[in-house]
């Protein structure tokens, strides 16, 4: 099987790959990806990536719920989602075998650990017999590699214990993949130096199960083509590869330069947001204060403290978290005061699924506060718009004195794909001043224009006032129970949220201005219904994409777009939550596709539901 | 800059400016009327509170009230500084985020039995742990008031209320102890009657540099009037409570004749001259002491039992969360420079598409 190869192997041009790494949480596999994924994207490749691992940290080795995964999705052109199924499948034992192998075409290349797939391992997996020889993978092009003992082999005379070296094997299987599309392995040479440089013996033994590897897949037989994926022509620029939550978090330490006010950001800690602390908890020299707070009550209730004293509040959680902070996200809204939350949302209710997506918080951050308690809520659709999208949370808040919710999600939190790095010459100036003029200040007394009320923080003098929970009275601020100024109020509040329509970009449509279809999105489903539509489009149908940013208020065109298209298709990874404002506001007959499995869309349900709509095949 | 008990500088505290701005009580007084029962203790707190402000020396801007829901939470109405009636029991977090963010200001938080130490007890232990510089002043009536009179965490065990009629099951929160517990830098107690103590107190309370936890026991004279009156009224007071000064022999009584001695790990009452007991068998207060095993003994004694201590339990100097968040900052930055925004969003690898 693995004699040495006496015929070059034949190189072949690919326009697209998509390689999903699996195996056992401890087997490194996002790790594996995360490096697989550096080096394309520095080569120059369009990228998107999927994570997808367990809540557990360590579930049982080699059982189903403990298998984790890396999908990555690389290519010559412009794309916009880690694609509907793998090319490749590296699956490093049984259970990562069992749970992934029906997501791979037939035809596919399954590349396994055959050193894994002892009876033990097969048990725990629930396999009845070994599926590498029982003939139920005919269907796939199966490479069966006995990655642990080669790498072993590569690793003879480290001083390690064998479970040490094993712990290395990934690199074996990046190796080979290295090789297999063509790939330098200097960069991830560096990286390993690096992270090991105070252990040598591991460094030395992960370079050498990587060149030990691409080695394999060099000089054996069992590989009769390689590949290449050329770089994409991208726009000019320099770039790097960015996750969604690394976007956040640079977004939010950018606003705060734009804005010329120190950021301070309220946190518990929670999947799948807790990177966003760790990453601005490392922002110190910018003057960033992160405060891990006792509980999520906490996080708002200081992020609000500090947006009183004049601050930029910032907190973060996932919807459980976001349901605590919801009182004290009312009570910013009653005082008015510009603050940012993140939700970085996951599969529920209740603790649902941790580390899977869905995006199902539209209207809990909506509509989850008593009373009538209207905010704008803005969403960024890929990974590096959360940047964007940060600032734009930041301009509305800080312009209208008012609370944003910023929706993100798991999907956009941890997947990755190339940035191009902005200029900050080119980003926008979203300062606003502090009320400071002791001879007109009411501080409910509002710009005519905004409706934002005039803010001024502790410490100025000859403007001490209250404010506080309790209804206010128009213009004074003081507290009132009169029935008309409440009603005044409410309508005053509500009002100045709808203004914002005019104020932010209008719905943008791409494909066709009018015509049969338009298929309506937000959040991380613009990858998926993007490629959808460019698809049908190839095809000659008269389908179009808009993806809202902002879902309250909705941009000032949005009813002008939606009664272009005879027929509305709304996917979303939720049970038709959009759909629900949409009908509501617009009394369009929108339609919904929804599916929540925890995972994004493919590219072809979003074309069947397109084509079902349009007739295609009737 | 002007020191504190403890010795500590107090940035923002300005005792000798005082007379340099020249702010009185009515400074303090807003325009708001002020709405609580008629008899309601919450008078007399307001009162030695505005009172005491103009001896801090702090410009009244940068002084900042903040309370959570219940009766004492209209406090911050009725001062002429800046002032945030916030959500229930979260005061302490809005206290915490904001002096975090502004170091300068003087931040007192105002709040009550339910407040506190129902829905708000994590913030309170939190905020103190964290030695977070704010002033805690708790208003204790066992309590709730603003809700007409259901039992409260500090409510004696066996309480008959609306809403434990056949008396409450729970047995009450020691709240000195709960903040001593809580790793508070300092604790007291006072009564809203006894204004010029209160004022004391308050004063001290408002130059301590840290986590400050002073409990008000407080009459709520229309849903539970009386429920201190057995060891604060002016006739028995001095038989039954124990005001506490640093350094002095723990000595009460009308006479000056009764002390605590410490037996063993517990205190007992003894009086001077019988027995054998002279003023050197009594326990020396010291609320500087390194470990709060003192104020903890104190903070469990109470009425029948004992005589119930008021003044300052424990006061001792630790850097403050502020303080601790500066310097990390600092040093962060004579480490790594003041941060570069292009640097960072270009950082890790990059590549250039030409």
């Amino acid at each position: 099987m693995t004699t040495a190869r006496t015929v070059e192997p034949e190189l072949q041009e690919l326009d697209r790959v998509t390689i999903r790494f699996a195996g056992d949480s401890g087997d490194g596999m996002q790790l594996t990806g995360t490096q697989f994924t550096r080096t394309a994207a520095v080569y120059g490749n369009d990228i998107s990536t999927l994570p997808d691992f367990p809540a557990e940290i360590r579930a049982p080795a080699g059982s189903l719920p403990g298998v984790s995964g890396f999908q990555i999705s690389f290519s010559s052109s412009d794309i916009h989602t880690p694609g509907d199924e793998p090319d490749v499948l590296v699956a490093m034992n049984p259970a990562a075998l069992k749970t992934n192998v029906g997501d791979l075409p037939a035809g596919g290349a399954l590349i396994v650990n055959s050193d894994a797939f002892s009876a033990q391992n097969l048990n725990k997996a629930g396999y009845a017999a070994n599926p590498l020889t029982d003939g139920s993978l005919k269907q796939y092009a199966l490479f069966e590699i006995p990655i642990s003992t080669l790498n072993e082999r590569a690793l003879d005379g480290l001083d390690m214990t064998s479970k040490q070296k094993d712990l290395t094997k990934n690199f074996f299987a990046l190796g080979i993949m290295f090789w297999l599309y063509g790939r330098e392995f200097d960069a991830t040479i560096r990286w390993i130096e690096d992270k090991f440089g105070k252990r040598p013996v591991v460094a030395e033994a992960n370079i050498r199960a990587l060149k030990a590897g691409y080695a394999f897949g060099e000089t054996t037989e069992i590989f009769h083509t390689h590949y290449r994926v050329a770089p994409a022509k991208l726009d000019p620029g320099t770039y790097r590869n960015i996750t969604g939550n690394e976007a956040t978090a640079l977004g939010m330490l950018a606003a705060s330069k734009l804005a010329d006010r120190p950021l301070f950001y309220g946190s518990y800690p929670i999947t799948p947001a807790s990177d966003i602390l760790h990453q601005l908890s490392g922002y110190k020299n910018f003057g960033v204060k992160t405060f891990q707070a006792e509980d999520e009550i906490a996080a708002i209730g200081a992020a609000i403290g500090a947006a009183y004293g004049g601050a930029m509040g910032l907190t973060a959680s996932s919807g459980p978290g976001i349901a605590l902070k919801s009182e004290a996200l009312g009570l910013a809204v009653m005082v008015e005061l510009p603050l940012v939350v993140i939700d970085v949302q996951r599969a529920g209710p209740s603790t649902g699924m941790p580390t899977k997506n869905e995006q199902a918080d539209l209207l809990q951050v909506m509509f989850g506060r008593n009373s009538d308690s209207p905010l704008p809520v803005v969403a960024p659709a890929t990974p590096g718009e959360c940047f964007d999208l940060a600032i734009e949370a930041w301009r509305i808040a800080l312009k209208y004195v008012t609370p944003v919710v910023y929706l993100s999600d798991a999907f956009l939190a941890t997947g990755a794909e190339p940035w191009k790095i902005p200029t900050l010459e080119d980003l926008p100036d979203i300062s606003v001043a502090n009320w400071t003029d002791k001879e007109t200040f009411h501080p409910y007394e509002r710009d005519p224009k905004t409706l934002a009320r005039k803010w001024a923080v502790p410490g100025t003098p000859g403007l001490e006032h209250r404010i506080g929970g309790l209804e206010k009275a128009d213009i004074t601020g003081n507290v009132s129970y009169d029935p008309d100024n409440h009603h005044r109020m409410q309508l005053l509040r509500q009002a100045k949220v709808a203004r914002m329509a005019d104020d932010i970009a209008p719905l943008e449509v791409f494909g066709p201005e009018r015509g049969d279809l338009l298929i309506l999105g937000w959040g991380s489903t613009f990858g998926a219904i993007r490629s959808a539509v460019e698809r049908l489009n190839a095809e000659g149908r008269s389908v179009a994409h808009a993806h809202l940013r902002h879902l309250n208020p909705f941009p000032a065109n949005t009813e002008k777009v939606l009664r272009s298209y005879r027929r509305v298709l709304i996917p979303e990874v939720n049970l038709g939550q959009l759909l629900l404002l949409i009908r509501a506001q617009f009394l369009i007959d929108a339609e919904g596709y929804n599916r929540v499995r925890g995972k994004p869309f493919r590219i072809a349900e979003i074309v069947e539901q397109a084509e079902r709509i349009l007739g295609v095949g009737d | 800059m002007p020191e504190t008990t403890n010795g500590q500088a107090e940035p923002g505290l300005s005792p000798e400016n005082a007379e340099v701005i020249q702010l009185t009580r009515k400074d303090f007084v807003s325009d708001q009327e002020v709405r609580w029962c008629p008899g309601c203790g919450d008078y007399s707190i307001l009162a030695q509170t505005q009172k005491q402000m103009p001896d801090f020396g702090v410009p009244k801007e940068n002084i900042v009230f903040i309370s959570g829901i219940g009766c004492s939470g209209r406090l911050p109405y009725y001062m002429n500084t800046y002032g945030f009636h916030t959500i229930h029991g979260r005061a302490p977090t809005l206290a915490t985020g904001l002096k975090a963010a502004r170091p300068e200001l003087m931040v007192w938080v105002i709040t009550g039995d339910g407040d506190a130490l129902s829905i708000g007890g994590n913030h309170v232990l939190h905020s103190m742990r964290r030695n977070v510089d704010i002033t805690m002043v708790m208003f204790n009536n066992r309590i709730y008031g603003l809700t007409k009179g259901q039992a409260s965490p500090t409510s004696e065990f066996g309480k008959k209320t609306k809403s434990t009629p056949a008396g409450t099951v729970d047995t009450p929160i020691m709240p000195l102890t709960v903040a001593l517990a809580a790793e508070a830098s300092f604790v007291a107690r006072s009564v809203d009657t006894h204004t010029e103590h209160l004022q004391q107190t308050l004063q001290r309370a408002g130059l301590h540099h840290g986590s400050t936890f002073v409990e008000v026991l407080q009459n709520c004279n229309i849903f539970n009037d009386g429920a201190w009156r057995d060891f604060t009224d002016r006739e028995v007071r001095e038989d039954r409570m124990l005001v506490l000064e640093h350094g002095q022999p723990m000595i009460f009584g009308k006479d000056r004749d009764k002390g605590i001695r410490l037996r063993g790990l517990h205190p007992e009452v003894v009086t001077i001259g019988e027995n054998g007991v002279t003023e050197a068998d009594l326990l020396v207060h010291d609320e500087q002491a390194e470990e709060p095993y003192l104020a903890l003994m104190l903070s469990r004694m109470f009425w029948p039992d004992f005589p119930v201590p008021v003044g300052v339990l424990r006061a001792v100097p630790r850097p403050t969360h502020d303080q601790l968040i500066e310097q990390q900052i600092t040093a962060a930055v004579s480490a790594s420079g003041a941060g570069d925004l292009a640097a960072v969003l270009a950082s890790g690898e990059t590549w250039t598409v030409e």
